[in-house]
Formats: structure tokens, C-alpha cells, sequence
């Protein structure tokens, strides 16, 4: 396999859904994120790796308004032309107004919950404006009714997707760990998102699992074009289903590109080489297909 | 096999042994906590000198009563228990039983009863006295229900911690003793007002604090309901401090019908019946009912709503609430002030009630025994806490009525002074017997095939 | 001037009652995350326990020497007071431990109610006067300091000595830290997790019940709903100085005993409390954490 040069200004399709420019986050005197600048494209898996400490989370957690960048911009380009600078918004009003959703490193769902109660409440705001603020639905009108069925309509839809749908009465704290994760993804995509944040989605899965969720995951893409942001340690999951990749270390961008482009790239594998057992492990075999690849 | 033939004995008599040891060790420790408070007695003399009286006796009835009670529990009581809890597992549950007519109906019947129970206490034990059982048991169970529901809003569904609500419950009455005087308002005017003001007061008192969590937020609206109760006891030029406002006029029927006793339209005097205080008796207490079945109403509607839903996420987990696009923040103040709403409602009934109002009846006591009926209820639960506030409540009136005790403890007895420290042990032993209350389930607001009741342990109780 | 210094050191002699108080609260806060709603009664409890003991004690030996007799005060005060938190936590709060988060807070609100109740019970509903034990009063530069004042500044500052040198100096503190850091691990370290929460109630019960002691040397009066209102300023002063922290706890009780006493002479006496609670809810609000905490970050 020989080494690609391809880049992100190479992708055919130029229209940036989420744009990062000159991100810098401190925490007290630790840089997390030292000037970052990437952009996801519009229908794609956008990857998201590094070792640990690397800063992903923290991006994350600026993408979605969690934390206050010190410095830099995020604007947010929705398919209707309307653009978000997502640093300046309130975390709820990011999914509300500009349409981006997220799911968490540990799984927080609502445990007490049941599964269809979990997608219910992820309806919230298109429901409120039905139910006329409460007010309207405590009346027993009829839009909230057509409103409220049709929340029952989509969750279902969603249910099915995520092969959840027979454990739709029983509390969310009662799924295993797999089915967890997969709930999450649909309660996020019941917020009907233009833009998707996963945050270590197949972590602690087992290989059906993991199967389960990239079915999940490029069916998501392939039927909703929703963008998705992927922040992923299982180096089979990033490269299977991304189309681009950006890697990070120290906060800072050390590769941006195809998958088969990082995969390759020195500076990648230096990063990667005395890290994580397990990961050190996907970069000795990428190694050994580098020095393959040299041969030829 | 001789072994094996003598080792339920050793096992018996080991067992016997220890609880004798332990019974032993109960007694010196009762011995100990006792000794001063029990064995002593402080009184004081003709010249209001401070005397001590010793009671020898009843310290031993406390130290006895200890390590016997001990003794058993250790020797007979958690062996029996132990057996029963191992017969309990080994036996299949038969889940598919139908529910008895009973249990699927209670609700039914259970309001249904409640509307007969003025006419059969009149029945039963004529108007006048009928007038303890619909007051001193209907009414003030009822008003706790209320409140315990009102309060339920903010710390079961929506998982905030609120040490101070009596402070919504003073504000309703105060709204309506006050402005009844000053303005002539009648009671159904000033009912909604002063929902209306205690739900405002709810979010004024609500913004500041609601970004605090768990016991900060506890301990915030504790201070605020001992703020407001020492404003009204300092503000004497309105509320006329410790005297309290008195003479607070009565409700009537719509208007239609009056109880106050020279009027024309008097109740009793138009149905020729005799005059008697009963009749309003039985009237609030219709008035009390149908204001706590409007709390359970509303509360069982909202709960469907988006706005309840958020409620329920935002006690399992508010920072995914606020991924799935749901502001925290109002949603927390309606919960707040809705809560403080039905305070409100329930504070203007005290008010017309009593027709007395003082800072007296809302110390933090209230907060804490309102909180304490909702906890032991079982968090959001509405029929667990109508059942909590019946048992704790009703329970404590219950003493006045046991005048046979006297025949047991001697003439000086008065069980009524043994009742707040009954109620404070009951909240321990049920805490520790049921830490999740009466009713540890939950039902789930929507279901696709069937509705399942959430098990207890997989529901959280807030954070805020 | 001398009015504001004399104001100073009424302040200080208040808040170092409320300082010994709050002790308690913080570090079973700090061990068990719990606010022990009781801790007010216990002090109470102890003050009755002293008035007792001091009634037995008058009665049998005339003429005893006043620091023989408040020392045998405060011991049997402690010893008491000690033995009740001990016991109540092991039957109320020990069983409810790692479970629901509200269950031991309406326990321990349980437990007080029944405290104060059991105490009006046994004891009567009434004040409970005794004479005054301590009656000297200096007068240093126009400023006149009690005898009583100086016995509790002073004793508080041991007391505070001796509890600093426990928590930082010996075996026993050091569990008690680390059980506040991580009980499990602490366990898995071998480390008496029981034993230790129980070590920490009793030390708090000790403090609760010479502060106790003391209130009822300066008030010269005991009553049994006395647990309340100290309880809860005391629990003030723990979060104003930041829960979970000793010094924080005394700079706490301190600052309020001060507040007080300078809201009174200045301002009004009806709205002292007011101004405590008011305090209270403002540094709650804007710094969560108190004056010596450490701010809680939100971890996503």
C-alpha cells in the first residue's frame, strides 16, 4: 500500500459544516487545546483521535458549548445557510437552535427512565412549542395530541434503527453496556441534529457490538446526511467509517487527512508509539505496513 | 456424624450466647445514654430554684426495656427474619396474577371514600361530633397531602432539594389574611392570587439559588424559609409579628352561601338546619379535597408533558438535559414555582381555616415534616405519599384519642406530649426500614406495548 | 471605639461556640457527605448533661472549686453526648450508608426532632436557669472582658490545638482523611472505615458538647429546643468557612459570631438572624465553596 498525500483541501465536495478556527482552551496553567484549527465536511464522518491527554474531549466539550473557549471560533453552517459561532452560545441552545447533538464518553443516559421515555425527552423543545409552552397540552388540545403521537412516531423509528425497540417499556439502567450506547446515539438523533458529536462510542464494546454500532452509524449518514463527529480509540471503527481523520496531540493538530493519509503519516505513528498498550499495538502492525508498503 | 448431630446445638446455644452478651452490652449502653436525662429529672422549686427529682425506677423500665429488646431481636427476631427473607426467594413469584379488584381500583375507591367521610363521621357520630373526625383527621391530613404533593413537584420529579417550601405555604396565607383585611377580597378571589404571589416569590427565590446542587441548595432554601418567617415576626407594622393576624374572615360557598353566623344567606339558617360550626367543618374539608385532588391532577397531567418529562431527566441527569438542547434553568423555576403554587393554594386554606395566621405555624419543623412525608412516601410517588401523610400525621393525632394509655402510665399521662417525639422516631424507623419509601417504583409516562413500573433502584434522586 | 472592640470581643466569644459546633458538622460532612441535621441537638443534649452533672454535683460537694467543677462538667457532658452520637449513628445512619442520597438527611431530621422532643419529655418544656458560675468581669482600657468570655476564647484555642494535632499528626487522622478521599480504597488500604466515621462522631459529639457546656456557663440557661437555631448557624459557619474544612469551619463560626454581634450593635437586634441566613444564602450563591473549600469542577 503505498503512502497517499491526500489533505483535507483535497476532498471533492468543499462545504464545511463545523468549522474550527484557532482554538486555544486553558485550563489554569495547562494548555488543553493550543490553537486548533479543522473543518468537518458536510455528510461526512469526521474522526477525531489522539492518545489520551490529547485534548479531544476538551474539543468536544467546546463544540457543544460545555466549556467557554479561552480563544478562537466555531461557526456552524447549517444546510438552510444559517450560520451558528457556537463559543458564544449556551449549551442547550447549541442542540436547540443550531442543531448539534452529542453523546458522552460515560454513557449518561437517564436510568430511571425507560427507553421510550429517554427519546420522549429528547423531543423536548419540539414538543413544548406544541404543547403551546404546557399551558395548550394541559388543556387537552389536539395539536399537542398529533404532537405527541408523532414523537411516540419518531422514537420508534429510531428504536427500530438501534434494534431497541423490544426493550422500549423497560428502564434504560436495565440495557447492557452495547445497547446503552446505541440508545444514546438514537436519543441524540431525536433531537433531529444536523450535526452529530459521538464521544468514544464504541469504547468497552464487544466486536458484535461494534458491529451493531457502525451499522448504526453509516446507516445514520446514509439516510439522514447527518454530519457526524467521531471521537474513537478503536482504530477499526475510525477506519472503516470516517472519511476524514484529524489527529491531535498536546492540543495541537499533528495530522489532517484521508484515513489511509494519517494512517500513514510518521508524525501519527510517533505520537502513537509509546502510549496505550492496545494502541500500541495498531501501530506497530501500521508500522509493518509502512515498511510493507516501502518495499514495494 | 456425632458432629454433624450437635452442630445445630452449638450453633443454638452460640447464638443464644451472643445475644445475651449483646443484650448485655445494650442494656450498659442505654445505661449510659439514659442515666441523666431519665434517672434525673430537673424541675423547679417554690423559689425557682433548679431541683433535681430521681427517677430510679423508670431509668431501669428504659435499661430493661433496652437489652430485652435487644436480646430478642439479636436471639429470635433477625434469625426469623433471616428464614423468612430466604422462603421469600426460594418461593416463585407468580408475577401474572391478576391484581385484586382492590388494587386496581384504589384511586376510584379511594376518592370515593374520602367524599363519603364527612357524611358518615356526621352519621356515625352526629354533627357535632363529627366535627374532630373531619377536622382534626380530614382537614389536617389533607393539608399535608397537599403540601407533600406541592413539594413532591420540586424535590421528587424535578430532584430538588427544598428545605424551606413552608415558606410558600406562609406566603399564601399571609397573601390572604392580609389583603382579605386590607382590601375585603373574598376567599375565591385571593385563592388564586395567592397561588399566583407564592409562585412569583418561588421564582424570585428560585433564580439565585437553582444553579447550587444537592445540599447547598438545601441548605439556601432553608435559609430563605427562616428569612421569611423572621420578616413576618420583625415586620410588626404588617404582620403584626408573634400576635399574628386574627380574625381572618371565612369562605363561602361560591359566594352563594355564607358560615359567618349573623349573615343572611348563613348556610345552616337557609336549610333550616341547626346552627353549627360542622357544617363549614365538613366545607373545608370538601374545599381541601378537591384542592389536593387538583394538585394530583395537574401533577399526573404535567408529568406527560414535555415539561414534566424534563422534571423527571433533569433529576436523573441534568448535564444531558442540557445536550438534548433542554434549559435547565426555566425548567427548574417552573418546578419551583409551580411548587410553590400549591403552597400557596394550601397556605391561603390554613389561613381561611384557622382564621388566624402567625409566624408560629411555620417554623422549619413544617419544611422538614412535609419533606419527610414526601421522602417516605417514595419520591413522586402520589399515592405513597397520600399513605405516608395519613400514617405520620393521622398517626400523631391518633395519640390525643388514646385515652386508655392513661390507665396504663398513670393520670399524668398525656400521650399528645409524646407526639412529635413518636413522629420523629417513626421518620427514623421507616427510613432505615425503607430508605426509598412506601412506594419505590415509578410509572413510566409513556409505554409502546405495556407499563411496566420502574424498580427503585435504577431511578436517582436528583442533584440539585 | 471601646463600644465596637467590646462588640469584637462579645462576637468572638459567640463565634467560638459556634466555631466548636460547626467542627462536628464539617467533618462528618466531610467523612460521610451527610449533613447531620442532629449535631444541634447533640450540643444541646450536651448542655443539659453539663447542667445536670452540675446539679448532682452542688448538691453532694458545697463549695467545690468552680474550674474542678466545670472541668467535671464538661467531662461528663462529653461523655454523654459522645455516647449518643455514637449510638445513633450506628442504629440511624450506619444501616443507610452508600444508599439514597436523601434518606440520611430525613434520618438525621428525624433524629432531631426526636432529640429535642425526647429531652422536653424528660425534662420539661421550661428554661432551665442555674446561677451564675463564673462572675468576674475585667476592665481592660474601658473594654469590660468577662471571666467567662477569656475560659472560652481560651479553651477553644486548645481545643483546636489538640483536634489540628489529631487530624494532621497521628494514624488516626490520617484514616480519617483518607476515608474522606475514598472510602473503598481506604477499606482496601485496611483502614477501619466503620470505626473511623465512628471515631468522628464521637470527637464532633466531644467539641458539640463543651460548646454546650459553655453556652450554658455564659446564657446561664439551658432549653430543650436550644439545639436549633446554634445548630444551624453553627452549619452556617461550616459552609461560610467551607465544608469539609477545620479552619474554615472556626473562621466560619467566628465570622458569624462576629456578624451577629456587630448587626445587633449597630444595626438592629430583630433582624440578627435575618442577617446570618442573609450571609449564608449570599456566599452559598456567589462562592459555593465557601472562604477555604476547593470550587467543585463540573466533570462532563
Amino acid at each position: 500500500m503505498a503512502p497517499e498525500t491526500n489533505t483535507a483541501t483535497d476532498t471533492m465536495t468543499n462545504d464545511p459544516i463545523l468549522k474550527v478556527e484557532h482554538l486555544s482552551m486553558r485550563f489554569g496553567g495547562l494548555m488543553a487545546i493550543n490553537d486548533l484549527s479543522f473543518e468537518a465536511q458536510r455528510g461526512e464522518i469526521t474522526a477525531l483521535i489522539g492518545p489520551n491527554g490529547a485534548g479531544k474531549t476538551t474539543v468536544f466539550n467546546c463544540v457543544t458549548g460545555f466549556y467557554k473557549p479561552t480563544m478562537g471560533m466555531i461557526s456552524m453552517r447549517q444546510a438552510s445557510g444559517k450560520t451558528f459561532l457556537l463559543e458564544r452560545m449556551p449549551d442547550f441552545e447549541i442542540t436547540r437552535d443550531a442543531k448539534v447533538a452529542r453523546t458522552f464518553q460515560n454513557i449518561r443516559l437517564f436510568t430511571g427512565l425507560t427507553v421510550l421515555e429517554n427519546l420522549l425527552v429528547a423531543q423536548h423543545n419540539t414538543l413544548m412549542k406544541a404543547s403551546g409552552y404546557t399551558i395548550l397540552g394541559l388543556l387537552g388540545l389536539p395539536a399537542y395530541k398529533n404532537a405527541s403521537a408523532a414523537s411516540i412516531e419518531l422514537a420508534k423509528h429510531w428504536l427500530e434503527k438501534a434494534h431497541l425497540i423490544e426493550r422500549a417499556d423497560d428502564p434504560a439502567g436495565d440495557l447492557p453496556y452495547g445497547a446503552q450506547r446505541r440508545l444514546e446515539i438514537a436519543r441524540a438523533m431525536c433531537t433531529g441534529p444536523e450535526f452529530l458529536c459521538l464521544d468514544e462510542p464504541a469504547a468497552g464494546l464487544n466486536p458484535r457490538e461494534s458491529l451493531a454500532l457502525n451499522e448504526l452509524l453509516t446507516g445514520i449518514r446514509r439516510d439522514t446526511g447527518t454530519s457526524i463527529l467521531l471521537i474513537e480509540h478503536d482504530m477499526s471503527v475510525v477506519m472503516e467509517i470516517s472519511d476524514h481523520v484529524v489527529v491531535l496531540e498536546y492540543g495541537q493538530k499533528i495530522s489532517d487527512g484521508t484515513p489511509d493519509h494519517v494512517k500513514n503519516d510518521p508524525k501519527v505513528i510517533a505520537a502513537y508509539l509509546g502510549v496505550e498498550d492496545e494502541e500500541v499495538e495498531e501501530v506497530i502492525e501500521e508500522i509493518e505496513e509502512i515498511e510493507e508498503g516501502g518495499k514495494h | 456424624m456425632a458432629n454433624i448431630t450437635t452442630n445445630p446445638e452449638s450453633a443454638g446455644g452460640s447464638l443464644t450466647a451472643r445475644a445475651l452478651r449483646e443484650g448485655f452490652y445494650a442494656g450498659i449502653v442505654s445505661l449510659g445514654l439514659f442515666v441523666l436525662f431519665v434517672g434525673l429529672e430537673t424541675t423547679q422549686n417554690i423559689r425557682n430554684e433548679l431541683v433535681l427529682r430521681q427517677r430510679w425506677g423508670l431509668l431501669l423500665t428504659f435499661v430493661l426495656v433496652a437489652a430485652v429488646g435487644r436480646f430478642l431481636t439479636v436471639a429470635y427476631v433477625r434469625p426469623w427474619v433471616a428464614a423468612r427473607k430466604a422462603a421469600a426467594v426460594a418461593r416463585v413469584r407468580d408475577e401474572s396474577a391478576p391484581d385484586s379488584f382492590f388494587k386496581r381500583n384504589f384511586n376510584a375507591i379511594a376518592i370515593v371514600a374520602l367524599i363519603l367521610y364527612p357524611i358518615l363521621a356526621m352519621l356515625i357520630f352526629g354533627v357535632q361530633g363529627s366535627l374532630k373526625w373531619v377536622d382534626n383527621f380530614g382537614i389536617q391530613i389533607l393539608i399535608y397531602v397537599m403540601l407533600a404533593w406541592g413539594l413532591n413537584i420540586v424535590v421528587g420529579l424535578a430532584g430538588l432539594l427544598d428545605l424551606g417550601y413552608v415558606a410558600f405555604y406562609a406566603v399564601g396565607a399571609y397573601s390572604y389574611a392580609l389583603l382579605s383585611q386590607h382590601f375585603g377580597f373574598s376567599f375565591w378571589v385571593l385563592l388564586p392570587l395567592a397561588g399566583i404571589l407564592a409562585a412569583f416569590w418561588g421564582m424570585i427565590l428560585g433564580f439565585p439559588v437553582l444553579r447550587l446542587k444537592g445540599d447547598y441548595l438545601a441548605i439556601v432554601t432553608l435559609a430563605f424559609g427562616e428569612i421569611i418567617r423572621l420578616v413576618l415576626i420583625n415586620w410588626t407594622e404588617v404582620t403584626r409579628g408573634t400576635f399574628g393576624i386574627s380574625s381572618i374572615p371565612k369562605a363561602s360557598v361560591f359566594g352563594i352561601w355564607s358560615f359567618d353566623v349573623g349573615a343572611a344567606n348563613n348556610f345552616a339558617k337557609v336549610f333550616g338546619l341547626p346552627m353549627s360550626s360542622a357544617y363549614y367543618k365538613v366545607f373545608l374539608f370538601y374545599l381541601i379535597l378537591a384542592l389536593a385532588l387538583l394538585t394530583a391532577y395537574v401533577t399526573i397531567r404535567l408529568r406527560r408533558m414535555p415539561v414534566g418529562r424534563a422534571w423527571e431527566a433533569l433529576r436523573e441527569d441534568e448535564i444531558a438535559c442540557r445536550s438534548l438542547g433542554i434549559n435547565t434553568v426555566t425548567t427548574k423555576l417552573t418546578a419551583f414555582s409551580i411548587g410553590a403554587m400549591f403552597g400557596g393554594f394550601a397556605g391561603s386554606f390554613f389561613a381561611v381555616r384557622q382564621g388566624f395566621v402567625s409566624p408560629e405555624s411555620f417554623v422549619f419543623l413544617e419544611s422538614a415534616i412535609i419533606l419527610s412525608i414526601v421522602v417516605l412516601g417514595g419520591m413522586g410517588s402520589l399515592v405513597g405519599i397520600a399513605v405516608a401523610a395519613a400514617v405520620m400525621v393521622g398517626g400523631t393525632e391518633l395519640l390525643r384519642e388514646m385515652q386508655f394509655l392513661k390507665q396504663i402510665f398513670g393520670p399524668d399521662f398525656t400521650p399528645e406530649l409524646y407526639r412529635m417525639l413518636i413522629f420523629g422516631l417513626a421518620m427514623v424507623i421507616v427510613m432505615v426500614w425503607k430508605p426509598r419509601g412506601f412506594v419505590g417504583s415509578r410509572e413510566p409516562t409513556a409505554f409502546l406495548k405495556e407499563r411496566k413500573a420502574v424498580s427503585g433502584s435504577f431511578t436517582k434522586e436528583g442533584h440539585g | 471605639m471601646e463600644y465596637f472592640i467590646q462588640q469584637l470581643v462579645n462576637g468572638l466569644t459567640l463565634g467560638s461556640i459556634y466555631g466548636l459546633i460547626a467542627i462536628g458538622y464539617t467533618m462528618v460532612y466531610g467523612i460521610i457527605g451527610m449533613i447531620n441535621f442532629a449535631h444541634g441537638d447533640i450540643f444541646m443534649l450536651g448542655g443539659f448533661a453539663a447542667l445536670i452533672i452540675f446539679l448532682v454535683i452542688t448538691s453532694i460537694f458545697v463549695g467545690l472549686p468552680v474550674v474542678i467543677l466545670l472541668l467535671i462538667m464538661m467531662a461528663a457532658a462529653m461523655l454523654t453526648a459522645a455516647l449518643w452520637n455514637w449510638t445513633i449513628e450506628k442504629v440511624a445512619y450506619r444501616p443507610l450508608r452508600g444508599s439514597f442520597r436523601l434518606a440520611p438527611l430525613i434520618t438525621a431530621i428525624g433524629m432531631s426532632i426526636t432529640l429535642s422532643n425526647f429531652i422536653q419529655v424528660t425534662q420539661g418544656p421550661r428554661n432551665k436557669p442555674i446561677p451564675p458560675l463564673v462572675s468576674s468581669v475585667y476592665n481592660v482600657f474601658g473594654i469590660s472582658i468577662a471571666l467567662k468570655q477569656i475560659i472560652i476564647v481560651l479553651l477553644t484555642v486548645i481545643l483546636l490545638t489538640v483536634f489540628w494535632y489529631i487530624v494532621n499528626k497521628t494514624s488516626l487522622g490520617r484514616a480519617q482523611r483518607a476515608t474522606e478521599q475514598d472510602r473503598k480504597m481506604a477499606a482496601l488500604l485496611g483502614i477501619d472505615v466503620d470505626r473511623t466515621i465512628s471515631i468522628t462522631f464521637i470527637m464532633g459529639a466531644g467539641l458539640a458538647a463543651v460548646a454546650g457546656t459553655m453556652y450554658l456557663m455564659y446564657y446561664g440557661v439551658a432549653v430543650f429546643s436550644d439545639g436549633f437555631i446554634p445548630g444551624v448557624k453553627a452549619f452556617t459557619a461550616a459552609v461560610l468557612g467551607g465544608i469539609g474544612s477545620l479552619p474554615g469551619a472556626v473562621i466560619g463560626g467566628l465570622l458569624i459570631g462576629l456578624i451577629e454581634s456587630l448587626w445587633s450593635a449597630y444595626f438592629t437586634i430583630d433582624y440578627k438572624d435575618v442577617a446570618t441566613f442573609s450571609i449564608l444564602a449570599i456566599v452559598l450563591i456567589f462562592k459555593p465553596s465557601g472562604i477555604l473549600g476547593r470550587p467543585e469542577v463540573e466533570k462532563v
